[in-house]
């Protein structure tokens, strides 16, 4: 089996979740492989980073560059293209980063790519077997994938638990002199901060949550009431901003906030991965929807198939009652 | 500016359930809707709307079969000016790397200061624009959500990253773009458009007009192959809740008061 590699994104010198996630993977990939931890960045914070994650890993290979300093997705690319040996099976992360890395290095790489992997359940020679989803989770599919000469895998974050072992006992080894020029035709200016709503879903305890379910602009006024019958506050699912309907600092997922309430109450919300990253502490999920088969009802605890603009006008009556 | 849109049919999530067909090998796609990817339709209204301001002009871009000159058309119907159909049975089972391939030789016949693609597509992956920017050489940005145009060369973008947190960069064009829903307002396309552009030609290219070989695309040549669909088990399930509505709701009440969700 090819060697075997990590790319671990770091923030203010601490490795990401899946630093750790990406470890287990590499093992359910070959379960005896000493795998190798690729950091890139500058300076302390990149040193911190290294020595952190040894403990996880066989080796860590460190790239101090001023150029990485920002992870700038090409110019991380220049650099892996130089130091990944010929044929190496490299585990990324399939978060905004790894979506910008990916695909490109894998054609500089002429190695086979699988993005949103979801799972992996083993090899065939140098065929890889891993499971992805298709349509917003609603199917499953098995799929191969050639490794003969060398894949790159976009790992979901949060599906591989994470190797807490910490017991590699790993060494750091400096590879900054092979990263070669690392001049971008993209250039990093500045983060712009998400906008500060007008209630902080982040600290709710119960959340009326509503997707595409709600159909028109109009119905959120039902939800609304909902909300406020039960002192709720009202949060919604991505396409609700898309279509400029409520505020993005009201949007629960990945590219939204990240909310731990008691209660999560998802009305017409199907639970694409993003969404469903965007919840945490394992609230009590009340789904309803009108799709029997939306994936939300495989992570819901309770569940209602119904048209939510049916439903929820009883509920609120129900419970202003009471 | 010259722009070039690539965009997708896929079936339309919005109107259908998808479920898996008798012997796993397909979704069922009997009595699918289909429509032109939403990531796609973003990138198309993004391309009109830049052309509107500086000038120039939009072509939308489609590999599939027959069937796909409709979205062609439907987005011609929005604004884009030429539509273009790269269509072979030598297509057929092309992975991600595949479909790259058959753009990077429709790019390269035009003379584009801009290429876009949606985000993703039905199958999730988000991976053509990256590849096609990489076998192309020019740079990419993937998730964006914001174009300013600075001069002929340079263009500011935005990325959508994670947390609602935007991304500001400078790209150096010719360059990849993966669009991201909520860019925009995508226009209404009324019957009236359609019909306006029911005759317009839509030249179709095979993998000879492309000068593309017919090993380096197809089944033959994907390293990522879709063995079987199925249904995925995620956790235990939900408990469901079932009978008349009035009965449901008492439930449901009752879980809410014990688990601390009415004030």
């Amino acid at each position: 089996m090819a060697q075997i590699f990590t790319y671990i994104t770091h923030k203010g010198g601490v490795a990401d979740d899946t630093a750790l996630e990406l470890a287990a993977a590499a093992k359910k990939i070959d379960a005896g492989a000493a795998v190798t931890a690729i950091v890139t960045g500058t300076g302390s914070d990149l040193d911190a980073v290294c020595n952190d994650v040894a403990a996880s890993y066989s080796e860590v290979w460190k790239i101090d560059n001023p150029a990485l300093a920002y992870p700038n997705a090409e110019a991380v690319r220049k650099a892996l293209i130089n130091i990944l040996p010929a044929g190496a099976i490299l585990l990324l992360p399939h978060d905004t980063f790894g979506m910008d890395l990916g695909p490109g290095l894998s054609i500089k790489t002429n190695s086979a790519f699988v993005a949103d992997v979801a799972d992996i359940e083993g090899t065939d020679g140098t065929t890889l077997k891993l499971v992805r989803q298709e349509f917003s989770g609603q199917v499953s599919t098995h799929v191969t994938c050639d490794a003969s000469a060398g894949a790159i895998l976009n790992i979901r974050p949060g599906v591989c638990k994470a190797d807490e072992s910490k017991s590699a006992g790993g060494k750091v080894v400096d590879k900054s002199g092979n990263a070669g020029d690392l001049k971008a035709g993209r250039k990093f200016l500045e983060m712009v901060q998400a906008e500060v709503g007008d209630v902080d879903i982040t600290k709710s305890d119960v959340l009326v949550s509503v997707g595409r379910g709600i159909e028109e602009q109009d119905n959120i006024e039902i939800a609304k009431e909902l909300a406020e019958a039960m002192g709720a506050d009202l949060s919604c699912s991505r396409p609700i901003v898309d279509a400029k309907w409520m505020e993005k600092s009201r949007q629960v997922g990945t590219s939204g906030q990240t909310v731990k309430p008691k209660v999560y109450m998802a009305m017409g919300i199907s639970g694409s991965f993003q969404h469903l990253g965007g919840i945490k502490g394992s609230p009590y999920m009340i789904a309803v929807n009108k799709n029997p088969k939306a994936p939300i009802f495989q992570v819901a605890d309770v569940g209602i198939v119904a048209n939510i603009l049916e439903f929820m006008p009883e509920l609120t009556e129900k419970i202003k009652e009471l | 500016m010259e722009i070039l849109v690539c965009v997708k049919r896929v079936p339309d999530t919005s109107e259908n359930e998808i479920a898996v067909n008798s012997d796993g090998t397909d979704i069922d796609r009997d009595d699918l809707v289909y429509s032109v990817n939403e990531w796609d339709n973003y990138a198309v209204e993004e391309a009109i709307q830049i052309v509107d301001r500086v000038g120039g002009k939009v072509t939308v871009v489609a590999v599939g079969d027959d069937e796909s000159e409709e979205v062609l058309r439907r987005e011609m119907a929005m604004g884009a000016h030429e539509g273009l159909l790269l269509s072979d049975d030598a297509f057929a089972g092309s992975d991600g790397k595949g479909i790259a391939t058959i753009l990077k030789a429709a790019v390269e016949k035009g003379k584009y200061d801009l290429v876009l693609t949606g985000a993703q597509a039905d199958a999730g992956a988000g991976q053509v624009g990256g590849m096609l920017a990489a076998m192309l050489d020019q740079p990419y940005a993937s998730l964006v959500n914001k174009i300013e145009v600075i001069d002929d060369k340079t263009l500011k973008v935005g990325r959508e990253i994670e947390g609602g947190n935007q991304e500001m960069n400078e790209i150096q064009m010719p360059c990849v773009l993966s669009i991201q829903t909520g860019i925009n307002e995508p226009r209404y396309v009324g019957i009236r458009g359609i019909r306006k552009v029911a005759s317009v030609e839509i030249p179709v290219l095979g993998a000879s007009d492309l000068g593309v070989s017919s090993d380096a695309v197809g089944a033959a040549a994907a390293k990522v192959k879709v063995q079987d669909y199925f249904v995925p088990q995620l956790g235990a399930g939900a408990e469901m809740l079932e009978g008349s509505t009035e009965e449901i709701i008492d439930k449901l009440i009752e879980l809410l008061k014990a688990k601390g969700g009415l004030k």
